[in-house]
């Protein structure tokens, strides 16, 4: 029990805790914006308490994966949080080349999303499906050129490569600040959030994420609406880390820079959602391929212009 | 220096993509007004000691690119009543692709050029955004079939020449960009007449088309 495991362990408890304040801190950009007071910060916990003592209803057209879905999903989640390098340090899971784990686990809990939802018969759900693993796979494009890029700038293939970025006005700025556009971007797209997806709406013709979670109850319901805020906070955290600079830091100032960049990144999602209407699907594709070529033009900014290729 | 340098750069590439991505007219005029501002700062950014001609390019850049031509591009997307660019040729996710490859290609040959002894490091920076520029200015004139939308693509080809020569600082780089200015200048000003000409020209045909679409399928559409 070193240090650096207390303090890596410390965030992680932290991140498990704190993942549900996220989303109640977009729905309170959004009400500030809308000029309303909007639901406290702290709506999603009450959120969850109230769905745990209500019963599960299981739909009788149900074949048992939608049973199992949550399960599966909190747990490939749960897992995913294990390779991050929280609080700076390297997760005592690592290994070389975990980073590929961290995203497939990701995929994983998307897959046994999409299975929940083909599973309880309904159309609506599937056309969820559909658009959820239409957008994913064009996401994973971009989220494999930024792994490219991170892998060229720190020469180092498992998650402790975040702890080696940051954006500190060094030589590979702008090539960093162009990958973490890119990231935002896959971040938009996977979380559901405004352009490509309204987690707001209950609208057949808009909805991508809400239409697959539409037969769950009680703590099935529960455990999804955690999952997505806990996968938000992933990739929060992965963005916060992307940019943060590397470097001896303490504890308390890690944790408070972290924080800090968390709440700002969280924010200017809310903004990003206050200010924009959502895209036609059509548009969302382009989105994507879209930061797909910003990924790779970092790519290229590194390799031709910067040189720092280790 | 060179980071200023660097991040104007990564705009212009980014500029690019978006050009090529984006339907709306008023969207690509608004970029290609970017793209007029980031050419006017560049002058003076690259130069070591800033002189009036510095200040001459960037002024007549800035008005031309970046107020002038820009104007006349909307002025005849209102004459014309062209809001956007319905069918391209070439779909907006694929035409991305292909200008990402161009600008691979536009690096990885910059890479192999030989430049003078006596260049600076500031035109390796300069040299594949400028080839970049220029073939996606190219792709949209070939791609996109509304005349000012080809008209765009002209500009930003031109912008990526000027970017060359702005990147090169050759002796009397002024005098021959003034030279390529001034042909742009009138070649937009005859596009947007014509434009407006053809548009006035066609008008009736293409309207009396709907009509007749319109009798057998009921179409609301447009």
């Amino acid at each position: 029990m070193t240090d650096k495991f207390i303090f890596w362990l410390i965030w992680f408890v932290i991140s498990l805790a704190a993942a549900p304040i996220l989303p109640g801190i977009i729905n309170k950009v959004k009400a500030f914006f809308a000029g309303r007071k909007g639901p406290s910060v702290f709506q999603l916990y009450y959120d969850l308490v109230k769905l745990l003592r209500k019963e599960s209803i299981v739909s009788t057209t149900s074949g048992g994966v939608l049973f199992f879905a949550p399960a599966v999903i909190l747990a490939t989640l749960i897992g995913a949080a294990l390779f991050l390098p929280f609080g700076g340090q390297h997760s005592p899971l690592g290994f070389t080349g975990d980073i590929i784990l961290f995203f497939y686990l990701l995929g994983t809990s998307r897959v046994a999303m999409i299975f929940g939802a083909l599973d309880t018969g309904s159309s609506f759900e599937g056309m969820g499906s559909s658009r959820e693993a239409h957008f994913a796979a064009l996401a994973e494009a971009a989220i494999f050129a930024i792994i490219a890029f991170l892998v060229l700038l720190t020469g180092r293939c498992g998650t402790e490569m975040l702890s080696f970025t940051g954006f500190s006005g060094s030589m590979y700025a702008t090539s960093l600040l162009l990958c973490a556009g890119a990231f935002f971007v896959v971040l938009l797209v996977e979380n559901c959030r405004v352009p490509a997806d309204d987690p707001d709406t209950h609208l057949e013709l808009t909805m991508i994420h809400e239409a697959m979670v539409l037969d769950y109850a009680g703590p099935d319901l529960a455990a999804i609406l955690y999952a997505g805020a806990l996968k938000l906070w992933l990739f929060v955290s992965f963005f916060v880390m992307l940019l943060m600079p590397a470097g001896e830091w303490s504890f308390l100032e890690y944790s408070s820079v972290f924080t800090a960049g968390i709440v700002l990144t969280t924010v200017i999602v809310g903004c990003a959602e206050s200010c924009m209407a959502r895209y036609r699907f059509l548009k969302v594709p382009q989105m994507l391929t879209g930061a797909l070529c910003t990924a790779l033009l970092a790519v290229f900014f590194l390799v031709f212009f910067e040189g720092v290729v280790r | 220096m060179n980071l200023n340098i660097e991040i104007v750069m990564a705009f212009f590439l980014l500029s690019c993509l978006m050009l090529t991505a984006c339907s709306r007219m008023l969207h690509c005029i608004r970029i290609v007004v970017l793209q007029g501002l980031l050419l006017g700062v560049l002058p003076l950014l690259l130069a070591e000691h800033i002189h009036t001609e510095q200040y001459v390019a960037a002024a007549l850049n800035i008005i031309i690119k970046a107020a002038a031509l820009p104007v006349l591009l909307y002025l005849a997307m209102k004459k014309a009543d062209v809001k956007r660019e319905l069918e391209p040729l070439v779909s907006y996710p694929v035409s991305l692709l292909v200008v990402l490859c161009g600008i691979a290609g536009a690096f990885m040959l910059s890479a192999h050029l030989s430049l003078p002894e006596s260049s600076s490091n500031s035109l390796r920076l300069v040299l594949p955004v400028s080839f970049s520029v220029v073939f996606t200015g190219l792709f949209i004139v070939m791609a996109r079939k509304k005349a000012i939308t080809q008209a765009i693509g002209f500009l930003t080809f031109e912008n990526g020449i000027a970017l060359f020569g702005t990147g090169m600082m050759l002796e009397c780089g002024l005098a021959v960009e003034l030279g390529i200015l001034l042909d742009v200048f009138v070649l937009v000003f005859v596009m947007g007449i014509a434009v407006m000409r053809i548009n006035r020209a066609f008008e009736h045909i293409d309207s009396d088309k709907l009509v007749l679409l319109g009798e057998t399928s009921g179409g609301n559409e447009k």
